[in-house]
C-alpha cells in the first residue's frame, strides 16, 4: 500500500492536550490578572516576592510545561499543513521540539532559582 | 462519476479565497500562535530580567521595555495572546456544543474580534504607560 507520510496517532491524544493545557494557561493568566490588580506587579519587589511565593512557583511549573506542549502541537500542525517535504518536515518539527525544550528548561529555572 | 476525476491534490489559490469572518478569525489564531512562539525569546528574557536579582537586571529591563521598538512588539504580542485567549475559549465552547450553528458562530467570531480589540486598547495603553 502507498502510503502518506503523516505523522502516527491521528490527533486524538494531542486534540485533547491542547485542550487540557489551554485551559492551564487561561486559569493561569486569569490568577496573574487577579494578582497584578491586587498590586503583585506594583514595584520590581512586590513583583519578585510574589513569584517566590511556593504556589505561585508550582503553577508558573504548570504553566510553562502548559505552554511549551501546547505550542509543540500547533506549531507541529501548521508544519503538517503547509509542508510538503516530508524530509523538511522532520526536520523542522525536530528544530521545533529541541527550541521549546530549551525554552522550558530556561523558564524553569527562572522562577526556580527565586 | 465526475467528482472521481476531479484533480487531487488541490492546491488554492491563496488570494481568491474570501474567507467568511469565523474563517478569517480562525486564521488569526494560527497567525497568533506562531507569532507569541516566535517571541517567545524574548519573553523569557524579559521574565529573567523582571526577576533578576542585580541592578544591572533591573536597569537592562527599563531600558529594554523602555525602546519603542520592544513597546510595538509587545503591543502585537498583546493582541496576539488577547486573540488567541479569546478564540480559545470560543473553540471550547464549540466542543462542548455551545454556539455551533452558523449565525451563532459568526457572532462569536464577531465577538472574538471585537472584545480582543478592545482589551489589546485598554492594556495596551497601559503598556505604552497612558495611565
Amino acid at each position: 500500500m502507498n502510503r502518506l507520510v503523516v505523522g502516527a496517532h491521528y490527533g486524538l491524544k494531542d486534540w485533547l492536550a491542547q485542550r487540557v493545557t489551554g485551559v492551564v494557561m487561561a486559569v493561569y493568566t486569569l490568577i496573574i490578572f487577579a494578582a497584578a490588580l491586587g498590586g503583585a506587579t506594583a514595584s520590581r519587589e512586590a513583583w519578585q516576592a510574589f513569584m517566590a511565593n511556593g504556589f505561585i512557583r508550582y503553577i508558573s511549573f504548570l504553566f510553562i510545561v502548559s505552554l511549551c506542549y501546547h505550542a509543540w502541537v500547533g506549531i507541529r500542525d501548521i508544519w503538517m499543513d503547509y509542508l510538503n517535504s516530508a524530509a523538511l518536515r522532520v526536520i523542522l518539527h525536530v528544530l521545533t521540539l529541541l527550541a521549546l525544550v530549551g525554552y522550558a528548561g530556561w523558564a524553569v529555572q527562572i522562577i526556580w532559582r527565586l | 462519476m465526475p467528482e472521481l476525476t476531479k484533480q487531487r491534490p488541490k492546491y488554492l489559490a491563496l488570494h481568491e479565497i474570501r474567507l467568511p469572518l469565523a474563517g478569517f478569525a480562525s486564521i488569526l489564531h494560527r497567525v497568533s500562535g506562531a507569532g507569541l512562539f516566535l517571541m517567545l525569546p524574548l519573553l523569557i528574557w524579559l521574565l529573567q530580567l523582571s526577576l533578576g536579582s542585580t541592578q544591572q537586571s533591573a536597569e537592562l529591563f527599563a531600558a529594554v521595555t523602555g525602546n519603542w521598538l520592544v513597546k510595538l512588539i509587545l503591543l502585537g504580542l498583546l493582541w496576539a495572546f488577547l486573540h488567541h485567549f479569546c478564540m480559545g475559549i470560543r473553540i471550547l465552547l464549540i466542543d462542548v456544543h455551545v454556539g455551533v450553528e452558523k449565525q451563532q458562530a459568526h457572532n462569536s467570531a464577531m465577538a472574538v474580534m471585537v472584545i480582543s480589540l478592545a482589551l489589546t486598547l485598554v492594556f495596551g495603553l497601559k503598556l505604552l504607560g497612558a495611565y
